[in-house]
């Protein structure tokens, strides 16, 4: 599965930064979320995928039946996706503020107003 | 801002939060040791909010919540700073967990332990995180 | 050791309160703590003399190997009884010369602070120590030459030093970390102890480069020599001490130390008596072509800069003798006509001396001391110039040079004769020409640094013997890294170097005799100089200008999109090269799969490419909720229950966020042309390709054991828990966790801020409250289309109102 899940992470990385490249802020947003999905898929596959193992110790036991699935990437993940849902309420509220001042959505005239 | 038509909406909401809220206690108790902890434990109790502000409105959403959302965040950062130091007191280096058990009357016993502290302090600043966001933004809206 | 440097620097800092309490006496208190140091280090002759090492081991950061750890043999020696000696006469030289100046505390703690930085320079051992004393003295120099601050010369002139010198510093850096790493460690007398050839060693052109251009440029060696003339810019004090006594030996200095190590082979004899004599030969030839005073003596030291050198190249026993007795020498005689110089210019306001003459009746101590450090200058007996001189000629006709480099260096030798006659001749003697103020005999305190360094000049010439045993002779064989059979003396017999002498002494008199008209002759020369290293100097400062100009343009645009694609295509080309050509990828992967979840994979896929290819933003919304819910489903299908929780719920509060803000945005404007969507999405593919790549490479290769085993076994064990997901987020990894619920809580508050702190809320921007579930009413005409033309009229508007405030300015100017 893992070479599929790299293709599939690969497709949102592509449409991530295509949509980042766009001027629209709004098209820029979108990016954001795709980039975020797409590190946390790239981080998941690049652990190695495992089935119906979800590391966790059965009752009584002292360690896992057989083999698990690496439990650290899907810490980091976990706290990525909170952390990413984070910024993104962050990111918006600016471009939002921003855009309420500037009146455009247009990156490219954004820059402008930092002079 | 009660509006018309959307009846099932309110009854929803109000059965909804309490439950909610209490499979949020439940998630993050038992976090440590099945699916759950403080991340998402913290994010239901969010979402449990979260539909109330939809149904009614940000200013009864802060009535029912009692306590502002920005002190929701500092409890939970204070919670999960507490759990730094006794560890810190038993000469230890910081964070590293400690255990107390707690035998209850019945014979079931309850495990108190620093993780379990900061667990709380994840869910409370999760909680408050996002319902500061939200109670903020909704705000706005309806100015 | 490390103590008397210290001790410099907390002088160099209570100065300021000292000079409140006592005003101009200061200097005179000052002085005391150098001239201490100086009978501190002059107690340690004996011993040194007798062939012992004196070393002060302190270490300063040993898991770097770097120490403050002293040294004090023969050269080290020499070097600090000239650091404090002269310097304790140029402080009280300065406390005259400045007097009343407002600006004297600063002068004096800048001075004592290069004092405290050149004594560290030659005592310390280790390596990067060196490194930082070198550096601080070229940053005290800078201050020192840029002292007169409102000065634009000045400035200038002190920039061009600072460039020059730390340009070179960084070479010498490198220089050093090769030869520590070649030698093993970073200290000198380890590295010197260690029985590794250096000179056999892959890195030893590499590093000999590097360490002499780093000398070179300390030292004003020819190309870099023009930086040192101009650095005369700076009070007298300081050209006499730093520019002629102390700070510019530094780099020969360094080249005496590392002799030891790398010198002797053929490239090092080439390239240093080659550029000895290239700088002679300049040195001299400038010299002879100026009129300022300073400026004489700013060329003839770059003259002996090369002289020193030309010796240390020449790489024998006799040479180095020659080294330490012509370093000696040069250090007495040039402070000591520095400071003189300093009296003329002080007394009769000019330098020019074909402004200058007959002073010898009005200044008689003056004239005196100069015409003696001039003799020294010029090599003429009895002094400790000529014992220097001769051995200089003595072993530059036995070491292994060419009749050329021999050559320059007689020719420079004539030179040099004319030059000193013209310092100590032309202003004293002849007909006296009147002054536009009264001109007396200076002040006491002035004078005692010359005389005292002129006796000493005198002495040494007469008594070579003492010099040679208790000083120079330690110091040339610390040099040479043996002992050193030698001995200095007045009288060598009749021989080749004396008729040598002879001749040059006759005929710079002569070339001296007929100096005005040999100066308008030199003036045919004024072309080539003027297209000399200095202009390449200035060549290479507008060079960097314009190349910073040019990357700022084209790297700094302020387009956010633009420096995006570059970080991209950096990463492709970087990261992609790698890539290919590091590693190969195996294709051995486990290619077992379910329908089920190939299903999800294209459902992933094809919501990723709508949400970047819809037109409208509710489809976008949709299919970002399509996608995550997928990455939600793979989380689940692939063993981790709490990743696909979190993500559900994340994606739940993700929509709700974007139907509150995203629909009060404008809709998606499509603006970009199809040549630019395509540049784009070429960039995008050949990213998204690439990180394909990087992942299957990841899964591929395996570098270190996982740390993951450790937290799977102690789970249970030691933390008690049974979901080891949740176990390493509070406890495994729990400071992690803490920072991030940190990031959390500030991104709330900030997004808190952002919508509470608001100056002005606009009237009507509110009214489509209540719209969150309902799809958003359109907003209104005007914000959308807020369009070209209306967009060009505001900046019309600005540009118009930006031309007013310009003219206005104009007017008001």
């Amino acid at each position: 599965m893992e070479p599929i899940m790299a293709i599939v992470a690969g497709c949102l990385y592509a449409a991530a930064i295509y949509m980042m490249l766009r001027r629209s802020i709004v098209k820029l947003v979108i990016g954001l979320m795709l980039l975020s999905n797409a590190a946390n898929l790239l981080i998941f596959t690049s652990a190695g995928m495992t089935r119906g193992a979800p590391p966790l110790i059965p009752v009584g036991a002292m360690q896992p039946e057989g083999i698990i699935a690496d439990p650290l990437p899907q810490a980091l993940i976990l706290t990525a996706i909170v952390i990413a849902f984070g910024v993104l309420a962050f990111a918006v509220v600016l471009i939002h503020r921003a855009y309420n001042i500037i009146h455009t959505d247009n990156l490219d005239q954004m820059k402008d107003t930092d002079t | 801002m009660m509006k018309p038509g959307t009846l099932i909406l309110h009854v929803a909401a109000r059965f909804l939060v309490p439950l909610q809220l209490l499979f949020s206690v439940f998630l993050l108790l038992r976090g440590h040791n099945e699916p759950g902890g403080g991340f998402i434990a913290g994010l239901v109790a969010s979402g449990a909010f979260a539909l109330y502000l939809f149904t009614f409105g940000a200013v009864m959403t802060r009535d029912l919540m009692r306590i502002d959302p920005r002190n929701l965040i500092g409890i939970g950062l204070f919670l999960a700073m507490i759990s730094v130091f006794p560890a810190w007191f038993q000469d230890q280096a910081f964070l590293t967990s400690q255990w107390w058990p707690v035998m209850l009357p019945g014979g079931t016993e309850i495990k108190l332990s620093t993780p379990l502290i900061f667990d709380i302090g994840v869910y409370f600043t999760v909680f408050g995180s996002v319902m500061l966001m939200l109670v903020a933004l909704t705000e706005t809206e309806e100015r | 050791m490390q103590l008397s440097v210290l001790v410099i620097y907390l002088l160099a800092a209570l100065t300021p309160w000292l000079y409140s309490k006592h005003k101009a006496r200061t200097p005179n208190l000052l002085a005391l703590l150098p001239a201490a140091l100086t009978l501190w280090f002059a107690s340690h002759i004996p011993l040194i003399a007798s062939g012992e090492i004196l070393v002060h081991e302190y270490a300063w950061i040993p898991g770097l190997d770097i120490s403050l750890t002293m040294v004090l043999d023969g050269l080290s020696l020499m070097f600090a009884l000239l650091i404090c000696g002269i310097g304790t006469f140029i402080v009280l030289y300065a406390g005259s010369y400045l007097k009343g100046h407002q600006d004297l505390p600063r002068f004096l703690v800048v001075l004592l602070s290069f004092m405290a930085s050149m004594l560290g320079l030659v005592l310390a051992d280790n390596l990067i120590t060196l490194f930082v004393f070198w550096e601080l003295t070229s940053i005290t120099s800078y201050m020192l030459i840029g002292f007169n601050h409102q000065n634009a010369e000045a400035r200038k002139a002190a920039l061009q030093g600072l460039i020059v010198t730390v340009g070179g510093g960084l070479a010498l850096l490198a220089g050093l970390i090769m030869l520590a790493g070649a030698g093993g460690s970073y200290s000198l007398q380890e590295i010197f102890n260690s029985t590794e050839v250096l000179s056999e060693h892959p890195l030893y052109v590499g590093m000999m480069v590097c360490l002499l251009l780093g000398a070179f440029t300390k030292s004003a060696q020819f190309p870099f020599h023009f930086w040192l003339p101009n650095a005369m810019a700076a009070p007298t004090p300081v050209s006499a001490y730093l520019h002629s006594a102390t700070m510019v030996k530094a780099g020969v200095y360094l080249m005496a130390r590392l002799y030891p190590e790398l010198g002797g082979t053929d490239l090092w004899i080439n390239t240093l008596t080659s550029f000895g004599a290239l700088t002679m030969l300049t040195g001299a030839f400038m010299a002879i072509r100026s009129t300022d005073l300073k400026k004489l003596l700013a060329y003839s030291t770059v003259m002996a800069l090369g002289t020193l050198t030309l010796l240390l190249g020449l790489s024998t026993e006799l040479a180095m003798l020659a080294f330490a007795a012509y370093l000696l020498a040069h250090s007495l005689y040039k402070g000591a006509l520095f400071m003189l110089a300093g009296i003329v210019d002080h007394e009769t306001g000019t330098r020019d001396v074909t402004q200058l003459g007959g002073l010898r009746k009005l200044m008689p101590v003056t004239a005196l001391c100069t015409l003696i450090a001039a003799f020294s200058l010029a090599g003429l007996p009895p002094m400790f110039g000529f014992v220097a001189k001769e051995l200089l000629l003595e072993s530059l006709l036995e070491g292994p040079v060419g009749l050329l480099i021999v050559l320059m260096v007689i020719t420079s030798a004539i030179l040099v004769v004319a030059v000193a006659a013209v310092i100590a001749l032309r202003p004293f003697f002849g007909r006296f020409i009147p002054q536009a103020r009264t001109v007396h005999e200076a002040p006491k305190l002035m004078l005692a640094g010359p005389v005292v360094l002129t006796t000493l000049s005198l002495l040494a010439g007469l008594l070579p013997g003492y010099a040679g045993h208790y000083i120079t002779l330690p110091a040339s064989m610390a040099v040479a890294g043996q002992p050193v059979d030698g001995y200095l003396s007045l009288w060598h017999g009749f021989n080749l170097p004396l008729l040598l002498s002879v001749i040059s002494l006759a005929t710079g008199y002569f070339l001296y005799r007929y100096w005005d008209t040999l100066r308008d002759t030199l003036r045919l020369f004024n072309p080539l100089i003027e297209r000399g290293p200095e202009a390449g100097y200035f060549r290479f400062m507008q060079g960097i200008v314009l190349i910073s100009e040019w990357q700022t343009r084209v790297l700094q645009n302020g387009s956010m999109r633009n420096y995006l694609r570059t970080i991209l295509l950096t990463f492709i080309g970087i990261t992609g090269y790698t890539l290919f050509w590091r590693y190969e990828v195996h294709w051995n992967w486990d290619l077992s799969l379910y329908l089920h979840e190939v299903v999800v994979a294209l459902i992933l896929v094809s919501a990723a490419a709508a949400a970047s290819i819809t037109r409208s933003r509710l489809g976008a919304v949709a299919s970002m909720g399509a996608v995550g819910f997928s990455v939600a489903l793979i989380f689940i299908l692939f063993s981790a229950p709490d990743l696909g929780i979190t993500q559900i719920l994340v994606e739940t509060l993700t929509v709700i966020l974007l139907v509150l803000v995203l629909f009060r945005l404008p809709g998606f404007s499509s603006t970009s042309t199809p040549a630019e969507r395509g540049r784009d999405a070429f960039v995008a593919l050949l990213t998204g390709a690439l990180m394909t790549l990087l992942i299957m490479i990841t899964i591929d290769v395996q570098l270190f054991p996982s740390i993951s085993d450790y937290m799977i076994e102690n789970s249970q064990p030691l933390a008690y828990g049974r979901n080891i997901v949740n176990v390493i987020l509070v406890d495994y990894r729990a400071l992690d966790t803490l920072g991030e619920i940190f990031v959390l809580a500030l991104a709330a508050l900030g997004v808190y801020a952002m919508i509470k702190f608001r100056p002005d809320t606009q009237p009507g921007a509110n009214h489509y409250a209540g719209t969150l579930i309902l799809p958003p009413k359109q907003v209104p005409e005007k914000d959308i289309v807020h369009s070209l033309d209306e967009r060009q009229q505001m900046k019309a508007q600005q540009q118009k109102a930006q031309a007013q405030m310009d003219s206005q300015t104009k007017e008001t100017h």
